[in-house]
């Protein structure tokens, strides 16, 4: 196949991708997206398998061969709960791939130019390495924490500040030797970047805890389609700068909503623990909220949705991890069959990855038009009768809205005490991962049912069926 | 012009026909106003309140009446056990008479009247029309007898209205069947909810559902479809299908329900029987039945009127003086409709009948002792609100300034500088680089700002799929492995290459696939 051929099949699935990204805004057109993607990729390979630049097919069919049965393998198995520990995987590919890419370009005697090209391509390919190599290891502890395999609690070095500062300084010193150096000269510098890189990528996720966890697997997304892009530059090749940069822009606006979501900077986020802030004394000590919560048992929890017209149910991330999604839909079904109008209302943050929790309510196989974002329902809390909230704590607390002194003050909220009752489901009375009391607990309307949340909402599930029958007349 | 204000002889009634309010309001329109001593007492209004006003009180029962031009009740006249006279006969000859009067029962009243030659005019004959609605005493009793019948049945209710969660454990909120909806029903599905309970209601009278609705209750509706609408905003009688429908409906409820208020009515008939005495009796212990209807026969089959019977342990309250239970504010409402109808009239300076006057004409029953009732027939619409209750306890949302906006940051001209720097260097950049590079940014330019753009629309509900969607098409970087696995097997490009294939390959399949698996989850 001829190069030009090779270019317009690039060009085909560049735009194959964009359309794949538009078919995602909404629900009925994200199948046909998604297939889109799908033959762009095809396309994309096909051509360059048959174009001039490659000749060893057995190698390309091997490698090929077996990434895609580990990956089906990946794909099929996983739960939906540990989505974002296969995003977070994945995108330590995309790194891994991107840093040998960088490498193989580099040591690729065939490609070398001259003059100020060269230079270029140096500076490319170091950069590539270096988002590349903090991609790579970035995802691998993010992993690592979202399965459990290392603590949530983030890992707060002294003077991690300046630690990151010269790590990225011995990076910048190391390019400016590595720029017009020799072949075999610029291999160390090379070698040297990519650890001190592997390095920073560590210490950064390290320091983030479980909650900020999106903010954190949407950068890497974004990182991880810049480390393509740079790919692509130092290839010489449009797709990849194409596929890289809707990647990059992607996950970059992720991570912007999910700042935004949570009042907080990009900045704070990656290079500060939430609510440890030297200096600053916890929250909890200062203003903890007098008053004592009342606890309610699944018999009165069952009579209370029995009587209400409209439910609101806030799941989080404890909803997840109890696994409580299907009995819920089971309760939700027979609700709604009384008449009753009952709603699903997610905050931008709740989960682990963004929209983590309508993921978990389709696997439920809840209707996604009974699933409602925090903007659409925030107004309709006023004239609900039970809001239920599973497994979510620093997404509904008041302070965030009536507190300065709170460290999320100011991070929107879903305004679930102004309903007539508020049931919060939680597992005991500890707080929740931005380590702050919440008022709501100790509000009059609210009443808390204690307890491993998949199985009072199976013991509910169980009491409205006893009774449905009964009922029915 | 003298108004005369007797005091109600009544027993048990407390209302008043002005209260010192009105007795103002009338001195403005030009009256002079004598009210009977003692006469505002059971409303809670004192002589000396009405003096304050410029009203006399006379003490002289008989003066008052001979010496009233216009005279204000409250109930119709009747013999005066006291004095043993009639009322009718204690009024001069030619004089005005306001009350209520009832002139379809109360013939021999009417007849009484006329031999005096009295102009009587029946303030429960008021048509409702929107311009009488001022006027309409009718709507403001049932207004309070609806309100008042919740109240009376709250208190031989033995538990709360609201469901609260205490300390101590749940109490579950009482559940009232409201039975009418016309003025009466709406004020006391709008009391009921206000205590805080749940509320049905049910109407012949579909067109009353919204009204219902708006109030917070729930209507019931029945699976046979028949328009109960009579004309004057009443109800009609219904056909014998619908009936049973409807009482196999007040069956099911009665077992459910522990406060059953019925207020149904059609004119000129006996109060249809809703709740048999085999619905009281499976009825929970405990629970209370307000018969806002025992005046007229009543709705419940254990009902007695002007009493309280209990029966299967069910209170049946069959009271029919609803709004003298609540004289003060029966006497303002009251003293103020009819202060309206002697204004509309040409207060004390041009009064008159004027038989134009679609309200007066409606109510007038005697002119000059000839009877004038009833008026000619004219066809009257319904008023679909007659006088609406107030919405109970709806909590005012306070506006509250989004915190957000006030954390926002906006960019600062720190934004700006970095920007020109920005350019600048671009700028110095492009005219050393070498075109191929610059064709390269440009490209990597554009999808910068294309994917912005696209990933903007994306719903948020999508995220995660976005998330694997740009994981498998970041696996483009594949295109690199396989640029670079081509040479000598030995070389170290081709082995890093081949590497880079195997890792990039299990993005590609493994985002895809999980991809489409979760979206084929997403469903309606």
């Amino acid at each position: 196949m001829p190069q030009s051929l090779v270019t317009l099949a690039y060009i085909t699935a560049g735009i194959l991708f964009i359309f794949s990204l538009g078919g995602l805004s909404n629900q009925s057109s994200a199948r046909r997206g998604n297939t889109l993607g799908i033959i762009g990729m095809l396309l994309a390979i096909g051509a360059t398998a048959l174009g001039p630049q490659v000749s060893s097919y057995g190698i390309l069919a091997g490698a090929l061969g077996v990434g895609c049965i580990v990956g089906a393998a990946l794909a099929a198995r996983v739960q939906m709960t540990s989505m974002p520990q296969l995003v977070a995987i994945l995108h330590s590919f995309v790194g891994a791939a991107a840093v040998l890419v960088g490498f193989a370009s580099y040591l690729d005697a065939g490609t070398h130019a001259e003059g100020i090209e060269a230079r270029i391509h140096e500076v490319e390919t170091f950069i590539g390495v270096f988002v590349g190599a903090l991609t790579f290891t970035g995802s691998i502890v993010a992993f690592a924490k979202l399965q459990g395999l290392i603590g949530s609690r983030p890992l707060l070095l002294p003077g991690r500040h300046v630690f990151n500062l010269v790590a990225f300084g011995i990076c910048v010193y190391m390019g400016v030797g590595f720029v017009g150096a020799e072949m075999d000269a610029g291999v160390t510098p090379l070698l040297v970047n990519t650890a001190v890189a592997s390095i920073i990528g560590i210490h950064i996720v390290m320091a983030i805890g479980g909650a900020d966890m999106p903010v954190v697997v949407s950068m890497l997304n974004s990182y991880s389609g810049w480390a393509a892009a740079a790919a692509g530059f130092m290839l010489s090749n449009d797709l990849l700068i194409i596929t890289g940069a809707l990647v990059g822009s992607s996950g970059a606006i992720l991570s912007y909503i999910m700042c935004k979501a949570m009042n907080r900077s990009f900045v704070s986020v990656i290079f500060g623990g939430f609510g440890a802030d030297e200096g600053k004394a916890p929250a909890r000590a200062s203003n903890a909220p007098a008053g004592k919560e009342r606890s309610i048992d699944v018999a009165d929890t069952v009579s209370l949705l029995r009587e209400a017209r409209k439910v609101i149910i806030v799941p989080g991330y404890g909803m997840a991890v109890a696994q409580a999604q299907s009995p819920l839909y089971e309760v939700v079904r027979l609700l709604r069959d009384a008449g009753a109008d009952v709603r699903f209302a997610i905050h931008p943050v709740a989960g682990r990855l963004p929209g983590h929790m309508n993921v978990l309510l389709a696997e439920a196989k809840v209707p996604y038009d009974i699933v409602l974002e925090m903007e659409e329902i925030n107004p309709d809390f006023p004239s609900t009768d039970v809001v239920i909230v599973i497994g979510a704590n620093d997404i509904v607390n008041p302070g965030a809205l009536d507190d300065p002194a709170s460290p999320i003050y100011g991070m929107p909220i879903l305004e679930v005490w102004k309903a007539k009752t508020c049931i919060v489901m939680k597992r005991s009375m500890a707080s929740g991962y931005a380590g702050v009391e919440n008022p709501l607990f100790f509000k009059d309307n609210t009443v808390m049912l204690f307890g491993d949340a998949r199985k009072n909402v199976e013991a509910i599930l169980a009491d409205l069926r006893s009774k449905h029958t009964g009922a029915a007349a | 012009m003298k108004v005369a204000v007797p005091k109600e002889i009544r027993p048990g009634e407390r209302r008043v026909a002005a209260t010192p309010e009105s007795t103002a309001r009338l001195i403005k329109l030009g009256f002079e106003v004598e009210i009977e001593a003692g006469a505002g007492l059971g409303a809670s209004f004192g002589d000396e309140d009405y003096e304050s006003v410029g009203a006399v009180i006379v003490k002289d029962t008989r003066a008052l009446w001979q010496t009233g031009d216009v005279v204000l009740k409250v109930q119709p006249p009747e013999q005066n056990l006291i004095l043993g006279v009639h009322e009718a006969d204690l009024l001069h000859e030619g004089a005005t008479l306001i009350s209520f009067l009832w002139p379809g029962k109360n013939q021999e009243l009417v007849s009484r009247l006329a031999a005096r030659k009295i102009t009587a005019l029946a303030i429960d004959q008021v048509p409702r029309i929107s311009r009488a609605q001022k006027m309409d005493a009718l709507s403001v009793m049932a207004n309070i007898a609806g309100y008042r019948a919740v109240i009376e049945a709250a208190s031989f209710f033995g538990r709360f209205f609201t469901g609260q969660m205490t300390a101590a454990g749940r109490v579950a909120p009482a559940k009232v069947l409201v039975i009418g909806a016309g003025v009466a029903g709406l004020a006391a599905i709008g009391a009921a909810r206000g205590l805080g309970a749940i509320v049905y209601a049910f109407d012949t009278r579909a067109a009353v559902k919204d009204q219902i609705k708006s109030l917070g209750a729930e209507f019931i509706e029945l699976a046979v479809e028949e328009e109960g609408e009579g004309g004057g905003g009443y109800a009609r009688e219904m056909s014998e299908a619908y009936v049973k429908a409807e009482m196999a409906m007040f069956a099911a409820k009665a077992k459910e329900v522990d406060i059953i208020i019925t207020t149904a009515l059609i004119p000129n008939k006996p109060a249809p029987l809703l709740i048999t005495e085999p619905m009281v009796r499976s009825m929970k212990k405990g629970s209370v039945i307000v018969d806002l209807a025992a005046e007229n026969g009543g709705n419940c089959a254990c009902t007695l009127p002007g009493q309280v019977v209990e029966k299967y342990g069910v209170h049946i309250i069959g009271f029919n003086d609803m709004p003298s239970r609540l004289a003060p504010t029966a006497s303002q409402l009251y003293g103020s409709n009819l202060t309206h109808l002697l204004a509309d009239m040409g207060g004390a300076k041009s009064f008159h009948i004027d038989l134009d006057d679609e309200v007066v004409r409606g109510a007038l029953v005697l002119q000059n002792g000839e009877l004038m009732w009833p008026p000619p027939k004219k066809e009257v619409p319904p008023i679909p609100v007659v006088q609406r209750p107030s919405r109970p306890n709806v909590p005012i949302v306070k506006t509250e300034v989004n915190p957000r906006k006030k954390v926002a940051k906006k960019a600062g001209p720190g934004t700006f500088i970095a920007l020109a720097v920005l350019a600048l260097a671009l700028g110095a950049f492009g005219t050393i680089a070498p075109a191929a590079f610059l064709s390269h940014l440009t490209v990597f330019a554009l999808s910068c700002v294309i994917g912005w753009q696209i990933v903007w629309n994306v719903t948020p509900a999508l995220h995660t799929p976005l998330m694997s969607v740009t994981n498998a098409i970041s696996g483009i970087i594949i295109v690199g492995g396989m640029l670079q696995v081509s040479g000598p097997l030995s070389a170290p490009s081709a082995v890093l290459g081949a590497i880079a294939i195997l890792v990039a390959a299990i993005n590609v399949a493994g985002g895809f696939l999980v991809t489409k698996r979760m979206l084929r989850m997403f469903h309606r």
